[in-house]
This record gives C-alpha cells, sequence and structure tokens, in this order.
C-alpha cells in the first residue's frame, strides 16, 4: 500500500531535521526519513558534535600541560580510552536521543531507511528493518549531506586508513599519525590526538592550512600547531600509502623539489574533503539536475527543476550544518507557502582547534579578489586584558570595513572562543552595522567580547589600548 | 470543502490595512499567489497574494474597508489543499517501472508576458471544454500591454476545463485553463532526465499532484515555450551586493515584491530600514498606477444625481494610454509648432502614381509619403530620433529610423511601428502601413511591433480638423500631427491660385529640442513636400 505524506524529508542531520521539524511547525504532515536510529545526521553522529567533545578534553589535557607555567602541576595525564569514548558516545546518544523525541513530539513520523525516488512524487523506502514502503510526496527536501573522499590510490583495504569517521572512533592512540590534508577536519582531529599524545604529522597539497581563511588568522594557529605536530608539510604531495608490517609507509613529493619523501606512520587520517550523497537516490527519476561534481543543482528557494522537490544542506555544496539548517528553514517556508529566500549576508566558518578561527560575511581575502575596496580594522589580542589572563596572547579581532559608509562587510577572529565571539560578527553585518555602532555598544569588560568593540574603535585609530594612527 | 483566506501576517508591527481595491470577484477561479487585495498598510501598498486555490465563494471585504492581521478576506470551495491531492499516475509507485502512456489532467496558467507586464484582459476565447488541442495551439486570446497574445496550449490534449470567460482579468500565474494531456513516465521517456539540458515539453509528466503553486511555475515555463526552469547552484551564484538591510527588512521586500537591492536606504551608511522598503513601494506604485505624477486623481461627483448613467471599466488599452499621456503631459515640457505645406503638386504625383502602386499591392496615401519626408527629417535632424536620459544625464541618439503611426482601433489608439522608414521606398511603405494598419485595426499587431518607434505621426486628416496640438509619445521627443487638407487662395506671382494646403503641428520635447530647430525640422518637412525632389538634393 502506498502512504502519503505532504512532505517528505529525505536526511536527517542538521538541514534535514530543521527543515521537518520547521515544516511540522507550520502545519504540514512530514515525514522524515534517514538510515540512523535517531535524526543527527552525520554532525551528531560523526562529525561536530563528537568531535567538539573530543576538542574539549584536548583542551583540557593542553591547559595542564601549560599550568605547570602558573604554578600548577598535574603530572602526567592517565588516559582511559575506553572511558574517554564512552563520554563521547554518550554526548551523541543524548543529543540524537533528545531529537528523536522532539520529531515524535512534533508528530513527525520518522522513518529508519533509505529512500529512492521513483518519480517526482513519490518516493520508495527500503527500511532498516527490512521491507520496502512506497510513499506518495507533495513535496521533498533532499537533505542527504556528505561523505569523506577516498581516493583509489589510498583504498587498499588496510584499518589504518581512517577517514573523519574511523579518527572519531577513536580506537586507539597510534604513536606516529598522519593526516593528509590540512583543512578544519583534518586539524581538528590532529589536535585531538596530538593532546593525547599521538606524534602528528599534517601534508597539505597546497601552500597553506585552511584555505579560504585569511592568511593573518591562519598564521596564529599555524604557529602554534607547530609547536604541537611533529611537522606540517605544506606544497607536498601524498603519491602512495602501502602496508609495511603493522604501520604505514607513506610515499610524499613535495613540489619545490620532486625529491621523494617516505615515512612511516601508524596510522593515516585522510581528511582531502567531502563528496555529496547525491548517487543511488533515484534522481534520474526525476528531473532533479547534479552537475559534474555530483551537487544537485537549487535555486535560491533551494528548489530543483523539479518543482516538487528541494534540496539543501551538504548535497548542494552548502557544507556547514548551520548553512544546512538555515537552508532547511527556507526550504521549508517555501513549502508552506511563504515567501522565503537563502539570502543571508553572513554565514560564518568556525575552525574549532586550539586557537579557534572563525570568520564571517566577506573575508580580506575575498575583498581583494573581487576588487572590493575595505580597510581593515585590527585588534591584537595583546592587548586584551581578558586575553592575557588566560596567558594567550596569541589573538587578533579584524573587521573588514567599506570605506564609503563604514559599514562592517565581514568579520575575522583568531583566539579561544573565537567561534562563540564571531555571532557578534554575524549581527553586525546581517544588521548592517557601522563601526561606529559596535564602537559605541558597550561590551563587557574584562572579556574578549571587547576586542570586537576594541577594533571597531580602532578603525578611528580610537582604541584606548593600541596605539594606532588617527584616520582622518 | 469551502476554506478562509485570511489576512496574513504582513511583516512587523503591520496589524491592519484598509483596502485600496479588491482585485478578485465573486465565482474566480483563483490561484495561489494571485493577488487578492490591494492594500494599504502603514505607508506602503501592497497586493496580498493568495495562499489558497479554489473557487470563490465569498468576499468579506471591500474598497474602503480596514482589515486587520487575521481577518477573514474571501471564502474560497474546492480549495486544492495538498493532502487533497492524488499523486500523477505515471508516477505513483505501482506503475510498471516501463510504464506507457496514461492520462493525467494539467492546468495551464498564464504565463509572464514580458518585463513589468502582470495582467492582461481575455478578449477571446478559441477553445471550447471537450475540444482536442494540439501542442501550441493557441487557447485564449489575452490583451496584454497595447497587444493581443494567444495563450498555447503547453501540450497536446482534451480541453476540460476553463476558467475565465471573455473580458475577465487574469493575473500571471493565474488558472486558466485545464487540459487531459497524456502523461508518459518521466523514468521511461528520459532515462538521462537528469543530464538532459532540454526536457521535451511534450514529455513532461502532469504537475497533477503538486500544490497550484508549483504547477504554475512548470507549465509557466512551458507554456512560453521558454528554457525549462533552470536552477542555479549554490556555488554558482555570483557574489552578490551584501545590501545593507537587517533579514527582517529583506524578508519584508521579498514579501511585498521589492527588490530589495534597488530601494534607497535613508540609515546611515546608506542602510535599509523597513520605512525605506514601504516608501519605495509606494513611489513604485504611483509610478505604475498614476503615471508617474503624484497629483492626487480628481475627486469625482455622483454624476448619477443629474441623469442616467453608465460605467465601463478601463481596458488595458484604455488604462496605460491613460497613464503614458499623464506622464508625458506632465514630464516633458512640450512646444507645438505649426506650419503647412503647399500639396498641389504632391497630390497630383500621388493621383497619377496610385495606380503602379496599387499594383504592386499598396495603396499611395499621403501617410506613406509623409513617412518618407519624415525619414529624411530624422537623418538631417538627429536630435528628433533621440531620447533623453535624465537620469545619466544624457542624450541617446538612435541610428534607425522606425517610425509609428497612430491608428484609431475599436480598442482605443495603438501605435505600430514601421522599421528602417529610410531605407525604404514609397512603394514598400505603401504596402507595408497598409498590412500594418489592417493588423492593427484586427487586434492581431503584436507587442514587439509596437515597441522601438523613434518618432510618431498622427493623421488626423482624413476626419478633418485645421490643427491640433499632439503629445509626444515618450521616450520619443517629437510627434507629427496631420491636420485636413484644404484648397485654399494662394497670392502667387500676383494673382491668387487655388492650392492645396495640408496643415502640420509638430509637438517637441523642449529639454532637447530648440525653437528653432523645432522651426526648421518642420519647415523642412513642407519644402520636401512641396518639392519631392528637394528630398534629393537635403534628405
Amino acid at each position: 500500500m502506498v502512504d502519503k505524506t505532504q512532505l517528505v524529508v529525505i536526511g536527517g542531520g542538521p538541514g534535514g531535521y530543521v527543515a521537518a521539524f520547521r515544516a511540522a511547525d507550520l502545519g504540514l504532515d512530514v515525514t522524515l526519513v534517514d538510515l540512523d536510529e535517531n535524526p543527527g545526521g552525520v554532525c551528531l553522529y560523526r562529525g561536530c558534535i563528537p568531535s567538539k567533545a573530543l576538542l574539549h578534553v584536548a583542551k583540557l589535557l593542553n591547559e595542564t600541560k601549560e599550568a605547570a607555567e602558573w604554578g600548577v602541576n598535574f603530572g602526567e595525564p592517565e588516559i582511559d580510552l575506553d572511558k574517554l569514548r564512552a563520554f563521547k558516545d554518550r554526548v551523541v546518544a543524548k543529543m540524537t536521543g533528545g531529537l528523536g523525541q522532539l520529531s515524535k513530539a512534533r508528530k513527525v513520523t520518522y522513518i529508519r531507511g533509505r529512500a529512492r525516488f521513483t518519480g517526482p512524487q513519490a518516493v520508495s523506502i527500503e527500511l532498516h528493518e527490512g521491507g520496502t514502503q512506497e510513499l506518495a510526496f507533495d513535496h521533498a527536501i533532499v537533505a542527504t549531506g556528505s561523505r569523506p573522499i577516498m581516493l583509489p590510490a589510498f583504498d587498499i583495504g588496510s584499518d589504518r586508513i581512517m577517514d573523519s569517521t574511523g579518527a572519531l572512533e577513536l580506537a586507539d592512540i597510534p604513536q606516529r599519525m598522519l593526516v593528509v590534508g590540512g583543512g578544519i577536519i583534518g586539524l581538528e582531529l590532529g589536535q585531538v590526538y596530538a593532546a593525547l599524545g599521538t606524534q602528528v604529522s599534517v601534508v597539505e597539497m597546497t601552500d597553506g592550512l585552511i584555505p579560504p581563511g585569511d592568511r593573518d588568522l591562519v598564521r596564529i594557529l599555524q604557529k602554534r600547531l607547530q609547536n604541537q605536530f611533529e611537522q606540517i608539510r605544506l606544497e607536498t604531495k601524498v603519491v602512495g600509502i602501502a602496508e609495511d608490517g603493522d604501520r604505514l609507509k607513506v610515499t610524499m613529493v613535495p613540489a619545490a623539489d620532486g625529491d621523494e619523501i617516505v615515512e612511516h606512520y601508524d596510522r593515516v587520517l585522510l581528511s582531502i574533503g567531502r563528496r555529496p550523497n547525491s548517487e543511488d537516490l533515484g534522481l534520474e527519476n526525476t528531473k532533479v539536475q547534479i552537475d559534474e561534481r555530483g551537487f544537485v543543482q537549487a535555486d535560491v528557494q533551494r528548489r530543483t527543476a523539479q518543482p516538487t522537490i528541494f534540496a539543501i544542506g551538504d548535497v548542494i555544496g552548502s557544507a556547514l550544518a548551520h548553512t544546512a539548517s538555515h537552508e532547511g528553514i527556507v526550504a521549508s517556508e517555501v513549502i508552506s507557502g511563504k515567501r522565503a529566500a537563502f539570502e543571508p549576508n553572513a554565514i560564518p566558518s568556525v575552525v574549532y582547534t586550539d586557537p579557534e578561527l572563525a570568520w564571517c560575511g566577506l573575508t580580506e581575502a575575498e575583498a581583494k579578489e573581487q576588487g572590493i575596496k575595505v580597510q581593515i580594522a585590527s585588534f591584537p589580542w595583546g592587548a586584551s586584558g581578558r586575553a592575557t589572563t588566560l596567558d594567550r596572547n596569541d589573538g587578533v579581532t579584524k573587521l573588514v570595513v567599506d570605506p564609503e559608509t563604514e559599514r562592517i562587510l565581514g568579520v575575522g577572529i583568531a583566539g579561544p572562543g573565537a567561534g562563540e565571539l564571531i555571532a557578534e560578527g554575524v549581527l553586525a553585518v546581517e544588521m548592517a552595522a557601522l563601526v561606529s555602532d559596535v564602537a559605541m555598544s558597550i561590551h563587557p569588560h574584562p572579556t574578549l567580547s571587547e576586542t570586537v568593540m576594541e577594533a571597531a574603535e580602532a578603525y578611528h585609530g580610537l582604541s584606548p589600548h593600541i596605539n594606532a594612527p588617527k584616520r582622518k | 470543502m469551502a476554506a478562509e483566506f485570511k489576512l496574513p501576517d504582513l511583516g512587523e508591527n503591520i496589524e491592519k490595512g484598509e483596502v485600496i481595491s479588491v482585485l478578485v470577484n465573486l465565482g474566480d477561479q483563483l490561484a495561489e499567489d494571485q493577488p487578492v487585495v490591494e492594500l494599504e498598510t502603514d505607508k506602503a501598498v501592497i497586493e496580498v497574494p493568495s495562499s489558497v486555490s479554489g473557487t470563490i465563494v465569498a468576499i468579506h471585504v471591500s474598497q474602503g474597508d480596514t482589515i486587520n492581521v487575521g481577518q477573514a478576506i474571501l471564502e474560497i470551495e474546492g480549495a486544492a489543499t495538498p493532502a487533497a491531492s492524488t499523486p500523477a499516475p505515471a508516477a505513483a509507485p505501482e506503475a510498471p517501472p516501463d510504464a506507457a502512456a496514461t492520462t493525467g489532467s494539467q492546468d495551464v496558467t498564464l504565463p509572464e508576458l514580458g518585463e513589468g507586464i502582470d495582467s492582461g484582459d481575455v478578449v477571446g476565447i478559441m477553445v471550447s471544454i471537450g475540444d482536442q488541442v494540439e501542442e501550441e495551439q493557441g487557447l485564449l486570446e489575452i490583451e496584454i500591454d497595447k497587444g493581443v497574445v494567444e495563450l498555447p496550449a503547453p501540450a497536446a490534449g482534451k480541453v476540460t476545463a476553463l476558467h475565465l470567460k471573455e473580458g475577465d482579468r487574469a493575473t500571471v500565474g493565474q488558472l486558466m485553463a485545464t487540459l487531459e494531456v497524456a502523461v508518459v513516465d518521466s523514468a521511461a521517456a528520459e532515462p538521462a532526465a537528469a543530464q538532459s539540458s532540454s526536457p521535451a515539453a511534450a514529455a513532461t509528466p502532469a504537475p497533477a499532484a503538486t500544490s497550484s503553486a508549483t504547477a504554475a511555475q512548470a507549465t509557466a515555463a512551458q507554456a512560453t515555450a521558454s528554457a525549462p526552469p533552470s536552477p542555479i547552484a549554490a556555488a554558482d551564484v555570483p557574489a552578490r551586493k551584501l545590501v545593507p538591510a537587517a533579514p527582517s527588512v529583506r524578508r519584508l521586500a521579498r514579501e511585498i515584491g521589492v527588490d530589495v537591492g534597488t530601494v534607497k536606504g535613508n540609515g546611515p551608511g546608506g542602510r535599509i530600514s523597513e520605512a525605506d522598503v514601504k516608501g519605495h513601494s509606494k513611489q513604485l506604485h504611483e509610478t505604475r498606477f498614476a503615471g508617474g505624477t503624484s497629483v492626487p486623481a480628481i475627486t469625482l461627483p455622483d454624476f448619477s444625481k443629474w441623469g442616467e448613467i453608465d460605467a465601463e471599466p478601463f481596458s488595458n488599452v484604455r488604462r496605460i494610454t491613460a497613464q503614458r499621456m499623464v506622464q508625458s503631459w506632465t514630464s516633458i515640457p512640450h512646444v507645438t509648432q505649426f506650419d503647412q505645406a503647399d500639396v498641389t503638386d504632391l497630390e497630383v504625383f500621388r493621383k497619377s502614381h496610385g495606380k503602379a502602386v496599387e499594383k504592386a499591392g499598396g495603396k499611395l496615401t499621403p501617410t506613406a509619403l509623409i513617412l518618407k519626408v519624415v525619414a529624411a527629417a530624422l537623418v538631417k535632424f538627429p536630435q528628433f530620433c533621440a531620447s533623453i536620459d535624465m537620469a545619466g544625464e544624457q542624450v541617446i541618439y538612435k541610428k534607425y529610423r522606425h517610425i509609428g503611426i497612430a491608428v484609431d482601433t475599436k480598442r482605443g489608439l495603438l501605435v505600430p511601428v514601421l522599421r528602417d522608414v529610410d531605407q525604404k521606398t514609397v512603394t514598400q511603405l505603401s504596402i507595408e502601413l497598409g498590412q500594418m494598419a489592417e493588423k492593427t485595426r484586427t487586434g492581431r499587431v503584436g507587442i514587439d511591433e509596437m515597441q522601438g518607434g523613434c518618432f510618431t505621426i498622427s493623421n488626423l486628416g482624413g476626419i478633418g480638423g485645421t490643427a491640433f496640438t499632439p503629445i509626444i509619445n515618450a521616450p520619443e521627443v517629437a510627434i507629427l500631427g496631420v491636420a485636413r487638407s484644404k484648397t485654399e487662395a494662394v497670392h502667387i506671382d500676383g494673382q491668387f491660385q487655388p492650392r492645396m494646403i495640408m496643415p502640420l503641428s509638430l509637438s517637441y520635447d523642449h529639454r532637447v529640442i530648440d525653437g528653432a530647430d523645432g522651426a526648421r525640422f518642420l519647415r523642412f518637412i513642407c519644402e520636401c513636400l512641396e518639392n519631392p525632389f528637394y528630398l534629393a538634393f537635403e534628405g
């Protein structure tokens, strides 16, 4: 028999479940389909949430070492890996279980299984418990996310080669580990393992870590990583990985001289990007269009070429949980008849390393690339009281400002807690705040948030704590 | 099943509004997103779009009412709530994988008809319920702007319903007709649909189960035989200007149909406030409905106090003519120059050559000759073949001589345009002019045939008159009025002679044309008409 739903959301990650919940709140009859027991997706099960639990532990471990400088000695930490893993699993279970309850409370029908389109208004769901269920719908939202890229050359069947999912399972604390790819995921997990005692190296093909971040921010992180990691190789390509006894033999070639480097590691973490989950969805039975890289094509309202089907999140290339959530809201509002569109002025990006990096709106690099004339106002954390009390003066807060209107177009922050601080930047950019608006808003003392206000004051050369040249 | 459509939330702090006009009638087939009422809230005038579709069985508000958010505006019967619909047969899971053609119903909605055109009047119904129609066959005739277009069938099928009658006003997106069409499973017909860049319109699955909003989108694209909806990948969107407006203000703009990027912000750093968006909307509205003037409309007395009256709603042509005339009259400083041409010899020539032209399929009228002369004058005096761009502080000169001819039709004044008049012979022009006038009078002239003119000729000589002051057809800068020629006694070489005199009236835009040039231009036309050889020397 064929069931009928007004909206089916395929994929229960932060895009899908937020879309489903919003649609339910707006009065639609909603079905949410996902492979896992509860909503949550990669973010909650195998991404943002478990990695943050581990990064919290890593930060604590690092601070116990730094405390020696402040006259407090903890001695060598003892790590009970099973218990640590259990903590992480508990966090995941609590969050995903909570979503399951929220889903029920909203009367969203949750189906565990894999949905495939059989036409523009019908899916067939391969149920987790066996059998299939046919479901007709008025609208669908594809929120199937993405998965780590595995290169065929490295797919040698070794369980010592991990992706982010494997790394989060925390099977052991390897002695020596190589992170392939110096992006956000690789550096976050690299720092977790380094804090647990692994000698971590990073190899990155391009000339810098965290390619989309402004260099002045990345440099602050890189400086700290250089002390924590065994080695950071830039402009170096991994050309081969082979099993060698119970270790991995990795061959790398630096672009500079082309001489092969051979190193042995206990584990390799591949974090070279993610690819969209757009296959095996039956999209060929619809008019939905997919580009050559596998991304589903959707318009500003997140509608695909098949007017009944919407798509959001990683599967269309949005690549951030909070972007996916916002797109989910837009899609559900559009489906509910509202005139909504995805048109943010500021999408925050956060690297949850220590120090954290965060930026939103226009970056300095983008301004340069697009030929937009901007003025940068920055406040180094060396002049921040709160940063000094933390013994962490290695930060900076900067504003990307339109010199014509003095409007804040973007904000970039490096330093502990940057991910929390950037929220003020998002609000400033979205509200089209001027530097004077932020400068004239009282910020609590002593906090790191003052650095945002002082950067705004510094735009006119009026920060009390730095002696910057006065602007005419 | 009856449903109520209530005044939706219109944005922060808007609790009520005054009904300026009700845009729908009892019994209308209402489509989702179709404007229902025009509402003046606070400062902005907005159209409130419907969120439901169905037949209107009750209208609870009327012009002048103040209504609150949540107050019922309409009652709808047969409301197509999504739950009531059923999946398209071919798309249903039970269908065999190689599903062959079956039938489904397809809604035909009024497609986008061009920039700034959001509605039209139904002036003809070309099919009847039960008719079998071919793809692209005309279903209805819609009068828009100053032309009539046919609404073609998006696919072959049987007409099962016509939702409008002659004289009804149709809005873009409105449900016009319903067809029973053959449906082919997209999976069977288009195995590579996802990759296909040009999906065949005929093989489109019926959007029977889609909400009418999506059906409208799908069929609009097909009906205009344009490209299928081509969504833009998020990644491919070019770097968008960061509009200095808060998210709530951007949403308000979207809801009331204002492109927030075009709004001028009056806040610090050009920040756009809610008031700026509303002000912009109000301005747009005034420009659209009052022809750019803020002069309040004349208050009418109750004419029936003094006798019997009859009221006839504006046709599209009448409304647009009214708007444009007000716009031209109030924004262009007009000067009208009068002169007269002795066309005695020209008339002799016209009569003697009339047969030859007739043989070629045309009629040698004075207008055809005037056309040729005006084209020569436009070459010689390029400032008459120009437009003025006040915003850009420049004059735009056109290197082509396309000339409009005012034609009196049953539907009102229409101005079809003859192209490249300077490059055509008088015979060619005579033929074209006759065809164009016929086409215009019978209502078959296309909108594109009434666009692109550089200058307009209005010949009222056939009716009478000694002179008149024509209004410039903006954005042109001049218009030539021709009144009735008559035989007059003219003093030549010491004696009065009977001569045929043609009175001419030239109105020009004094911002770009000086008085002396106006006089010279008209004199040149008179001289060419008096002595056609002059054209060969001067034209």
